[in-house]
C-alpha cells in the first residue's frame, strides 16, 4: 500500500468531489467538500487526481469531432416526411406567457406582480358582491344568454384576440349589446348575435366594419 | 442578447416550429453525436443515431413535462437509442472500427508514457474504459450532469451513481498503473 493512503480521506465526500470538480453540487454539499478540503490534505490530494481526470475527459470528448452537414439535412428529411401535425394550443401558450415573463425586468416583474394582486382583490369583490347579490334574489339562472330563437336575428362570426382576457370579451359584448349564440367552433369561432332581427347585407357590414376595430376582436366575418 | 430557453424551443416545437428544431439541434447536437459516439464507438452509426434522437423530439416534444433539463431529456433518448443499437450489432465488431480510430489519433500508452505525456495515457486509459464506466465519467465530466440527472439518464438510484463514478475511477487508476502511472489511489 502507497504511503499516502495511510490516511483515507471521507467517504461519502469523496465520493462528491467529481461532482464539487464540476461545479453540479448543491449549495450544502459543495460547503461540506470545500471545508473538507482545507483540512484533509488527502482529500485535496486526491481531489487534483480528480481534477486531471475532468480536464482530459473534457479533451477526449472535444478531439471525436462533429457529425456532417448532413445529420442535419438526414433530420429535416425525416421531419419533412413526418404527418402534419396541429399545435397542441395550450402548451404553446403557457410558453408564450413564460416566454414573455421571461422578456420582463425584475422591476417591471415587481410591479407587474403588484398590480395583479392588485387585480385578483379587486376581481375578489367584484365576484363576493354578485354571489351577494344572487343569493339574495334566491333564484337560479342558467349561464346562458336570455332565451331567444337562436336561429332568428343579424349574426356575425368572431375570433377573439389572443391576448383579449375574459373580462374584456365580456365588456366588449356588453358594450356593443351583443351576444354569444354559439361556439367556440373550429378555429376558436363563436358565431355572435348583433341583432334580434335580420338586417341588410349593408347595415350588417357596417356593424362589422366597426367591431373591426376593436383590439378584443381578431377576425370578424358576417355569417348566416 | 437574450437566448430563448431549451424549454421555449421545446414548447415551439411541439407546435410544429420547424425554425426552433433548428435551433435546439444546432444547440445540442455536437454534444448528443459525441455522448453517443463513446457509447457506440462508430462515426456512421453516432451520425444516424443523433438524427433518430431529435426526431423523437420533434416527435414528442408536446409530451415534454419539464420535470427535468431539456439536455437531460435528449441524452436520455440518444442513450436508449445507442443501447438498442449496441444489441443489434455486435460490440466487436464497434469496437474494432473504434480501435481503428483512436491509433490515428495519438500514440499508444507506452509511446506516450516514454514522452512523459501523462495526459495522453490518461485519455487512452479513459478510452479503455468499460461502456458503463467511459458512460459515466462523461455524464459527469464532459455533461455536467447532476447525481440525480446522471440517476435519470442512466436509471438508477443516486447512491448507484456515485458508488459507480468511484468504481470507474478505481479502475481508471488500475489502468494507469499498468500503463506505469501510479496515483497512489485508490
Amino acid at each position: 500500500m502507497s504511503t499516502k493512503n495511510k490516511e483515507p480521506a471521507q467517504g461519502d465526500i469523496e465520493e462528491l468531489l467529481p461532482w464539487h470538480a464540476v461545479g453540479t453540487l448543491s449549495r450544502r454539499d459543495s460547503q461540506r467538500v470545500e471545508e473538507a478540503l482545507a483540512h484533509d490534505p488527502e482529500l485535496a490530494r486526491r481531489y487534483a487526481l480528480v481534477r486531471d481526470e475532468l480536464g482530459e475527459t473534457i479533451v477526449l470528448n472535444e478531439t471525436l469531432g462533429a457529425p456532417s452537414a448532413h445529420a442535419m439535412e438526414k433530420l429535416f428529411n425525416k421531419i419533412d416526411a413526418e404527418p402534419a401535425r396541429k399545435p397542441a394550443a395550450s402548451f404553446y401558450l403557457g410558453a408564450r406567457i413564460g416566454e414573455f415573463f421571461a422578456s420582463l425586468s425584475p422591476r417591471t416583474l415587481a410591479w407587474s406582480a403588484s398590480a395583479a394582486a392588485l387585480a385578483i382583490l379587486l376581481q375578489a369583490g367584484l365576484i363576493a358582491t354578485v354571489v351577494i347579490k344572487d343569493k339574495n334574489d334566491g333564484g337560479y339562472q342558467t349561464a346562458s344568454a336570455p332565451t331567444t330563437d337562436p336561429g332568428v336575428g343579424a349574426f356575425t362570426l368572431i375570433r377573439f384576440a389572443p391576448q383579449a382576457s375574459q373580462d374584456d370579451v365580456t365588456k366588449f359584448l356588453e358594450a356593443n349589446k351583443l351576444t354569444i349564440a354559439a361556439g367556440p367552433a373550429a378555429g376558436g369561432f363563436y358565431k355572435v348575435r348583433v341583432a334580434v332581427t335580420g338586417l341588410p347585407k349593408a347595415e350588417l357590414a357596417n356593424i362589422v366594419k366597426k367591431l373591426q376595430q376593436d383590439k378584443v376582436v381578431g377576425f370578424i366575418a358576417t355569417t348566416e | 442578447m437574450q437566448t430563448t430557453s431549451d424549454e421555449v424551443l421545446i414548447a415551439r416545437i411541439a407546435g410544429g416550429d420547424r425554425l426552433a428544431m433548428q435551433v435546439l439541434f444546432a444547440r445540442h447536437h455536437v454534444r448528443v453525436y459525441r455522448f453517443v459516439l463513446r457509447l457506440v464507438r462508430n462515426e456512421a452509426t453516432a451520425e444516424d443515431l443523433i438524427s433518430e434522437v431529435f426526431l423523437d423530439v420533434w416527435r414528442q416534444a408536446g409530451k415534454f413535462e419539464g420535470r427535468s433539463a431539456v439536455s437531460t431529456w435528449m441524452l436520455s433518448i440518444a442513450r436508449f437509442k445507442a443501447l438498442s443499437t449496441l444489441r443489434r450489432k455486435p460490440e466487436q465488431e464497434l469496437d474494432d472500427e473504434m480501435a481503428e480510430r483512436i491509433e490515428d489519433q495519438s500514440d499508444d500508452p507506452e509511446v506516450a508514457l516514454a514522452k512523459k505525456d501523462k495526459g495522453a495515457v490518461l485519455r487512452q486509459c479513459l478510452t479503455a474504459l468499460s461502456a458503463e464506466h467511459r458512460e459515466i465519467i462523461d455524464l459527469v465530466y464532459y455533461h455536467e450532469k447532476s447525481v440525480v440527472e446522471v440517476a435519470g439518464i442512466v436509471g438508477i438510484p443516486e447512491a448507484t451513481v456515485k458508488t459507480r463514478m468511484f468504481y470507474a475511477r478505481k479502475k481508471l487508476s488500475e489502468l494507469l498503473k499498468e500503463q506505469g502511472i501510479d496515483r497512489g489511489w485508490p
